[in-house]
């Protein structure tokens, strides 16, 4: 795994007059209610983690889990209370404020849940305007604002306000914005949140695509456990303030390590979830069929060509290697066998 | 008995009326009590006596005290009037050199600021007047008068009115388009044919000084007090007090500080305009939903460039309303502040009021009027334009309105030199047509005036008399007739009714600084006469904005009627009422019931647009009609925001109560004219302006509360 980009070492932050005083006082110790009763809230409370290169990592949480507020403290649009924050390398709680603001210009992106438009600003001024921000001159700040409003597939609107768009299309310029200055990082807060089921999908799609073209590193926030499943490379589930598990989808499914993340997963159709890898067995007998299927392969995908085998399944890599094998039971157990154990 | 138990609140309030007719009934007049018209309250009396408190001697009716509270705070005028003085004519001397007599010389540190100040006023609108109208004084501010005296020639030439006329369309064009730029080529036309150039390019420059300044200041102070809370906490109570405080009564201190004549008027204005600018800018402000300022910062913006690139642009609207607030009070107080001197339109206006030629008065406020408008449009146009950046223009199309300008400066200084060749005998039309020299309708109007004077004469005097001997005389006798006493119980019961305690004591507070002044009786008139404006006003108002709200296009159009003559400069109310009522109490009230129908009409008319779709929706599928949506859902929801609306037209009622002292009423108005030809007039004009402030802030603190609390229970705060 290469450098971490985004690493979180024990961060917190506690909303309240004393919060620093309690939080010295707790020494690590950090508890929700004790802080409660002496006015203080607990927005984020002990978080540690990091954020390889290229990494989608998303924050999953209800409302009030302190997912946007953990957001706010890696963006430093508040300061966390304690603990440390580098990104690439750099200390970010001992930037001046220069030094804060040249890294904003140049390193970060970021989409907010209500878009945050600049109402006076058409698509094309609102896209431009970080640019203009770093002291782009006019003309090629709107030339480059151009090629990003085709990026998000706005051309012909361009020139539109604000508020003559669907919040679809509000949420692309916020996107084209926040890509801009050509950023490492991006961090969406709840990006489609806002938006109906069909764009959302729409959406999601969409960014798919612009993250495989573009491989930034993401931190992306959402309270929507389907939307997270579709998107991350790994997924981190807070609650109170603390990441309750922090892993990839289909780990987090197999094996939620607490009661509530367990109450996500028990809805989540497995087959869209977990790759053929997830749920084969280790062992490969020799009385395998013919057929074989990558270990890569969502479960959904293949069911049916495994489903109407009568003999154990293949699973190879990328070289061909059979590296394992999986039975139709095993199958018909993942889909079905466990939900029906639950009832 | 079941009912009242239901509603505890009901009950409370009878109480509270209980009490308050018991006290007014209990209570006797005094035999020494008299209000006598135009008398200060200090009659010669045996029964009068005086007492010492703080150190100064005050004097009251012996009467009971329930009556009438005794004026202790008679000093405090004196004591601010001799504040004043003291702080302008002997604190602080300091050693300031002067460049007349080169050579320093003693001066107070305050009247030197002062002198400074208005020096630096006076130039920069002495500096536009002569653009427009051409002068001396410029060139003598760079020189001195010897320099003139031996150069004839240096003097500035001023403007024909043909190239103003052309760069006010021209540049109305850039901002907006055909209709402001013909709108203005009209105004502009009209004022020169009219005769009425010369006072308006006064007016005009006065305005262009004030307006900014105010505007710059207002913006400035907005976004300090919404950076830090003390700045804002030190704003609060100035703000809330300017708010309600009568434009008249700023005028008798700024006379002491600043002197005479437009400096002092355009400081007037900035004093009076300010306050609402900081108040909407914060507003604005305030409103901006935190994720776009989150988008800024991500965006990298330095703290300068998040306030003026981010923050200001997005709290546009309100701020665009604070510029249309500051262009209303620039306008208004151009005629007010001609009571101390300011030059134009206005200085025109009173004179003929005065005179009561109503038809030159008409010209003149006509003029202020579409001059108010212009500048108002034109600066709605200006923040609201938007760049092009895909035109591709060419050189002509994109300097066409600089040189359309650079073509009719020309043609127009030529035009102006045919004119010399022209008009040999008499005036150069071309270049200036001289007041009064133009086409004037005055006499149009006055006969117009005198010829329904006496056609409808009978009618008018029956109305007049009518209204006076049946309606207001017993009002105002009712009035008077309270016992302070009970007042203050009423005032401070309803205070504790509304909002608790804490609303009681501001209203008990300022309601005691009122009958604790010498002029408790006048306050009475004055809210009399308010209550009267008021109450019909907002039938009319609440009657035309519900008529106007059952059709969209009839509700536009009336709130369009409502931005036009808010526009007014409240002086120019004052002319048609005159016309027919001459100079009685019903010309005042009628011209308080005009100008406070404006916000009565606008916040019913706001106020029922702002029921939500879905309720309507709703309300219809329940199967009422049109009557019973009105009734049951409509008002019901409307109804906090109607409130604002009579919060909004007391403020206005007062304020043209005030303005109609011009007129002659007896109330706290009259006092503070009174007080503009006092040499010690400045203590008793601003604690006369606090009493009417105090008088608006009662009833703006009883609705505002009262508002919050029914807005929480709504659900729609």
């Amino acid at each position: 795994m290469s450098e971490a980009v985004i690493k979180c070492e024990s961060v917190y932050k506690i909303f309240g007059e004393n919060a620093e005083k309690m939080l010295q006082k707790a020494n690590g110790n950090v508890d929700a209610k004790t802080f409660q009763e002496n006015g203080c809230i607990v927005g984020v409370n002990n978080a540690s983690f990091e954020v390889a290169k290229g990494e989608m990592l998303v924050v999953m949480g209800l409302s009030g889990s302190g997912k946007s507020t953990l957001l706010r403290c890696i963006s430093r649009l508040t300061d966390a209370t304690g603990g440390k924050i580098f990104i690439e390398g750099q200390d970010l709680l001992e930037l001046n404020n220069k030094e804060l603001i040249d890294l904003r210009r140049n390193k970060m992106g970021m989409v907010f849940q209500s878009f945050a438009l600049l109402p006076h600003k058409t698509v094309v001024e609102n896209i431009a305007f970080p640019l203009q921000i770093k002291g782009i001159n006019t003309d090629d700040s709107i030339s480059k604002a151009m090629d990003m409003v085709k990026l998000v597939g706005l051309d012909g609107r361009e020139n539109y306000f604000p508020r003559e768009l669907s919040g679809g299309q509000q949420q692309r310029v916020g996107i084209a914005r926040s890509l801009a200055v050509e950023p490492d990082i991006w961090f969406l807060d709840e990006p489609f949140s806002a938006l109906d089921p069909l764009i959302r999908k729409e959406m999601q799609d969409e960014f798919l695509r612009l993250q495989d073209k573009l491989q930034k590193t993401i931190m992306f926030i959402t309270h929507d456990f389907d939307e997270a499943l579709k998107l991350a490379d790994r997924i981190a589930i807070m609650k109170d303030g603390i990441i309750e598990q922090l892993d990839t989808p289909a780990k987090i499914v197999l094996n939620p390590a607490t009661e509530y993340v367990r109450k996500f997963t028990e809805e989540v159709p497995r087959e869209k979830v977990l790759l053929i890898e997830d749920v084969m067995d280790q062992s490969t007998s020799d009385n395998l069929g013919d057929l074989r299927v990558s270990k890569d392969e969502i479960i959904e995908n293949v069911a049916e060509k495994i489903l109407t085998q009568e003999k154990t399944v293949g699973v190879i890599d990328k070289n061909n290697k059979i590296i394992g094998s999986i039975n139709p039971t095993k199958i018909i157990n993942t889909v079905f066998g466990e939900r029906k154990n639950r009832n | 008995m079941e009912f009242l138990k239901k509603n505890p609140k009901i009950f409370q309030w009878l109480f509270l009326l209980i009490v308050f007719f018991a006290l007014c009934f209990a209570i006797e007049v005094p035999e020494t009590y008299k209000f006598i018209r135009g008398q200060a309250e200090f009659i010669k009396d045996p029964n009068q006596s005086t007492f010492v408190f703080a150190g100064k001697e005050v004097r009251y009716y012996a009467f009971d005290v329930f009556w009438r509270l005794p004026p202790l705070l008679g000093w405090l005028p004196i004591w601010i009037n001799d504040s004043l003085f003291f702080l302008m004519n002997d604190w602080m001397p300091m050693e300031f050199w002067n460049e007349d007599t080169q050579e320093f010389k003693t001066r107070p540190l305050l009247l030197q600021i002062s002198r400074n100040l208005t020096g630096f006023m006076t130039f920069i609108i002495e500096l536009i007047r002569e653009i427009l109208l051409g002068g001396l004084e410029t060139i003598v501010a760079f020189t001195s008068w010897d320099f003139i005296d031996a150069n004839p020639w240096a003097e500035l030439p001023g403007l024909p009115w043909t190239i103003v006329a052309a760069g006010a369309t021209i540049l109305s064009y850039k901002l907006s388009g055909k209709g402001l730029a013909i709108f203005a080529g009209l105004t502009m036309v009209y004022i020169s044919i009219f005769g009425q150039w010369k006072p308006s390019m006064q007016t005009l420059s006065f305005i262009l000084v004030a307006a900014p300044l105010s505007f710059i200041f207002g913006l400035g102070l907005g976004i300090s007090a919404f950076k830090s809370k003390r700045v804002e906490k030190a704003l609060y109570p100035i703000l809330l007090v300017m708010q309600t405080m009568p434009q008249y009564a700023v005028l008798v201190p700024a006379l002491v500080l600043f002197g005479v004549g437009d400096h002092a008027a355009v400081i007037i204005t900035m004093i009076v305009a300010i306050p609402p600018m900081i108040l909407l800018t914060l507003l604005g402000l305030r409103a901006i939903p935190p994720e776009v300022i989150e988008a800024g910062r991500m965006s990298g913006c330095n703290n300068w460039q998040l306030m003026f690139k981010v923050l200001i642009p997005t709290a546009r609207r309100d701020i665009l309303i604070g510029v249309n607030q500051v262009i209303m009070v620039c306008f208004s107080m151009a005629v007010i502040s001609a009571f101390i001197g300011a030059k134009g339109l206005g200085f025109n206006l009173l004179l003929a009021l005065n005179q009561l030629n109503i038809g030159l008065a008409l010209e003149a406020g006509l003029c202020i009027s579409l001059i108010a408008i212009l500048l108002d449009k034109m600066s709605l146009a200006w923040a609201n334009k938007q760049t092009d950046y895909f035109g591709n223009l060419s050189f002509f199309e994109r300097n066409k309105n600089t040189i359309f300008f650079i073509g009719a400066f020309i043609i127009g200084i030529v035009l102006a030199y045919i004119g010399t060749f022209l008009f040999k005998d008499t005036f150069n039309y071309l270049f200036e047509i001289p007041h009064n020299k133009g086409i004037s309708t005055a006499d149009f109007w006055n006969k117009g005036v005198d010829w329904i004077f006496d056609t409808f004469f009978v009618y008018i005097k029956a109305f007049n008399t009518w209204l006076i001997q049946d309606v207001l005389q017993p009002m105002r006798a009712l009035y008077l007739r309270m016992p302070a006493i009970a007042t203050i119980v009423l005032v401070v019961g309803a205070g504790y009714l509304i909002g608790g305690i804490r609303s009681a004591l501001v209203v008990c507070g300022l309601t005691l600084f009122i009958a604790l002044s010498p002029w408790w009786d006048r306050a009475l008139v004055t809210t009399y006469m308010a209550t009267f404006g008021v109450i019909v006003s907002c039938l009319i108002g609440f009657t035309v904005g519900t008529l106007c709200f059952q059709s969209k296009s009839a509700a536009k159009f009336m709130l369009g009627v409502c931005d036009i003559f808010q526009t007014f400069p409240s002086f120019v109310y004052l002319i048609p009422v005159m016309m027919l009522f001459g100079i009685t109490d019903t010309s005042v009230l009628i011209a308080v019931i005009v100008y406070a129908t404006i916000p009565a009409t606008r916040y019913t008319i706001e106020g029922l647009r702002s029921v939500p779709v879905s309720l309507h929706e709703a309300a219809t599928m329940s199967g009422v009609n049109k009557f019973q949506r009105l009734t049951k859902i409509e008002f019901p929801l409307a109804f906090p925001h109607m409130m604002l609306g009579l919060n909004q037209t007391i403020v206005f009622a007062l304020f043209m109560v005030i303005i109609g002292a011009f007129i002659g009423t007896e109330d706290l108005g009259q006092y503070i004219l009174k007080a503009l030809s006092d040499k010690n007039g400045a203590g008793i004009g601003l604690t006369l302006g606090i009493c009417v402030a105090f008088i608006g802030l009662i009833f703006d603190n009883l609705i505002r509360t009262w508002v919050d609390k029914r807005k929480k229970h709504l659900g729609i705060a």
